[in-house]
């Protein structure tokens, strides 16, 4: 493999007297599926935030492309290829595919001086990008309210590769779907990393982690517990490390292993 | 993954009917047509139909129209603006302050009158993106914030709620005529000639058509439609207005300056009261503290028969001029058609109602909510 295209070294983060990230380092190489994994209140948002630009981290130094950074605010973090996609916040139900599509990076064509929406030109590149994705409008005025949870995912991926993502924030893309919905949402995640993106994908679900990762990291109380290669460790394995190792022994035994 | 194949047969065709009914400006189509029926079968031989009668609605349905326009770019941006009649009251006295108290030349009184009241706009709608308050509380303030100095400043000053004499004082003034003037005072000379149009019988006018040209109202009604129309359809600034509206954290997390989107918007719908005000004054010639009365909900109305959501993201400028239309041709068509004139306010909670549930079954077909 190549250098990695981020790596995030000692990550830390304080809110006041609360240690959200204790030291936390996680590289990703462009065009694997790095798998973030951990509980509730792990510290993975916290985590991707400073990634994306929301935090500035307190400890720690996040180097992209081989060269330190320091993002103002995700705009910065945007417009270096980094993109993420949140769980809900990333469609607008009311507009159209297209609209949403190029919401805040519109197209635009001249007439007489004055700039315009280029209307022709979204349509046509949301038909196709939605084409490759799997997606079959019924036209790009469609509104994305008529568009499944997954479907809705898959635009915002497509929308974040088709603006020259390098790194793609996934944050819990999965957690709130069926499972047909889910698999397409992974499928275009395969598909996502084959185009040489660096996917990170934060999900607590070890299966969808499973289906996609090349490797996994998996935090708890705001440090990593270590990072497995694909085929080195087994979905039991990632459960435990999740959730802490002991508990969840008892747990399971109750349940049956069903967990 | 069934998806990918070329049809999704869990999608049922849907029906042009129902495409057409998706469409904000609907409602407001439907509206005009059966208002328009109703009219000329009950009241054609009124008057209402001649060129005073068209006049006259036409000069209602366009004050409507200039602070529909403003109040519907603000509600698909998300926000309210209760203030609108209280800045139209505003926005005549500082004129006639200016203008006729101080005398200052009148162009200076409308430019500073123009500055003053869009700063207004943009301290609402900056308080509104600071605080996060409802903009339903924020600019209720300052309806009566706004309605307390238009009545308090010409009390002090000049012992009166009313000031007048701002025809005399516009006399002669550049800037005056664009808002109190009238245009194609030529054609409507010919049609007069030509017995299309009425003329004056008797007096120093005869001759001369009774409706000699269209107001600047009018044109300013206009110009604000196609303009408020072409910038939410056809610019990338309209989609930041859909998408501040829509949903604001979405927006902004890809990257939308929504705050300066809505702080804009409130500027925009001030500057809109504003063109009224000056209209009014320019046309009564005087000042009056009661101006405006009630106007932010006549605007709101106009604006939701238009099929405007009041939730935001969604609506439409020609669906808001057709709505202030329908108000127009309706508040003076009883007037015409002989109707005890209270029945219009019947007519108009009856028509609101109905269309808010019209508009909130089309959000549902919209976002495909059950």
């Amino acid at each position: 493999m190549s250098d990695p295209i981020i790596q995030m070294k000692n990550i830390e983060k304080h809110f006041g007297s609360v240690i959200a990230l204790a030291g936390v380092s996680v590289d990703v190489f462009p065009g694997e599926c790095h798998c973030l994994l951990g509980d509730n209140g792990a510290g993975k948002s916290t985590f991707i935030k400073t990634m994306s630009g929301v935090h500035k981290p307190t400890a720690g130094e996040i180097i992209f492309e081989g060269k330190p950074l320091d993002f103002a605010d995700p705009r910065d973090a945007m417009a270096a290829g980094i993109a993420t996609v949140h769980q809900h916040l990333s469609m607008i139900p009311l507009m159209s595919v297209s609209r949403n599509f190029f919401m805040g990076n519109e197209p635009m064509k001249k007439i007489a001086g004055i700039s315009f929406f280029d209307h022709d030109f979204a349509n046509r590149v949301t038909m196709e990008e939605m084409r490759k994705m799997g997606i079959n409008l019924r036209g790009p005025d469609q509104a994305v309210g008529t568009l499944s949870g997954g479907e809705r995912q898959t635009v915002a991926i497509a929308r974040a590769v088709y603006f020259g993502a390098k790194v793609l924030i996934l944050d819990e893309p999965t957690s709130a779907l069926g499972v047909r919905q889910t698999a397409n949402v992974l499928a275009t995640i395969d598909k996502v990393r084959k185009q040489g993106i660096a996917v990170v994908f934060i999900t607590h679900n070890v299966r969808h982690a499973m289906a996609v990762g090349d490797r996994f990291t998996v935090l708890n109380r705001g440090q990593t517990l270590g990072t497995a290669v694909r085929g080195e460790i087994t979905p039991e394995e990632l459960q435990d490390m999740m959730a802490g190792g002991q508990e969840m022994v008892q747990l399971e035994g109750s349940l049956g292993g069903t967990v | 993954m069934a998806d990918t194949t070329d049809t999704d047969e869990r999608i049922k065709e849907i029906s042009p009917l129902r495409r057409a009914l998706i469409r904000p400006e609907l409602g407001g189509m439907v509206g005009t047509v059966a208002v328009f029926t109703l009219f000329a079968l009950f009241a054609f031989d009124s008057g209402m139909f001649n060129s005073q009668g068209v006049m006259n609605w036409s000069i209602v349905s366009a004050q409507f129209m200039i602070i529909a326009v403003g109040a519907c770019l603000l509600m698909i941006a998300g926000e309210f603006d209760l203030s609108v009649g209280s800045m139209i009251g505003f926005a005549g006295m500082m004129i006639a302050v200016f203008g006729v108290v101080l005398a200052w030349p009148m162009w200076m009184a409308i430019l500073i009158t123009f500055v003053i009241c869009c700063g207004l706009g943009a301290l609402n709608g900056w308080i509104v993106v600071r605080t996060g308050l409802p903009s339903f509380i924020v600019t209720l303030a300052f309806l009566f914030i706004l309605r307390g100095f238009t009545i308090y400043i010409p009390q002090t000053v000049e012992r009166k709620t009313i000031i007048g004499g701002i025809r005399d004082a516009a006399e002669g003034d550049w800037l005056a005529p664009i808002f109190g003037g009238k245009i194609g005072q030529p054609i409507f000379q010919w049609l007069g000639d030509m017995g299309v149009i009425g003329v004056f019988e008797r007096g120093t006018r005869a001759g001369q058509p009774v409706v000699d040209g269209i107001p600047m109202l009018i044109v300013w009604a206009i110009a604000l439609i196609i303009f408020g129309h072409i910038l939410l359809t056809r610019t990338r600034f309209g989609n930041w207005i859909f998408a501040a509206g829509g949903d604001a954290e979405a927006a902004r997390n890809s990257g939308v300056p929504v705050n300066k989107v809505k702080i804009l918007m409130f500027m925009f719908t001030a500057f809109c009261a504003t063109v009224f005000a000056v209209c009014q004054v320019m046309e009564f010639g005087s000042a009056g503290a009661d101006r405006g009365l009630l106007k932010e909900f006549e605007a709101i109305i106009a604006v939701v028969i238009g099929g405007a959501l009041l939730t935001g993201g969604y609506g439409s400028v020609i669906g808001a001029a057709l709505g202030a239309l329908i108000f127009g041709v309706v508040q003076q068509g009883l007037f015409f058609a002989g109707v005890e004139s209270s029945l219009f306010r019947v007519f108009l909670g009856v028509i609101l109602l109905f269309a808010v549930i019209l508009n909130t079954y089309i959000r549902r077909i919209i976002t495909g909510e059950r």
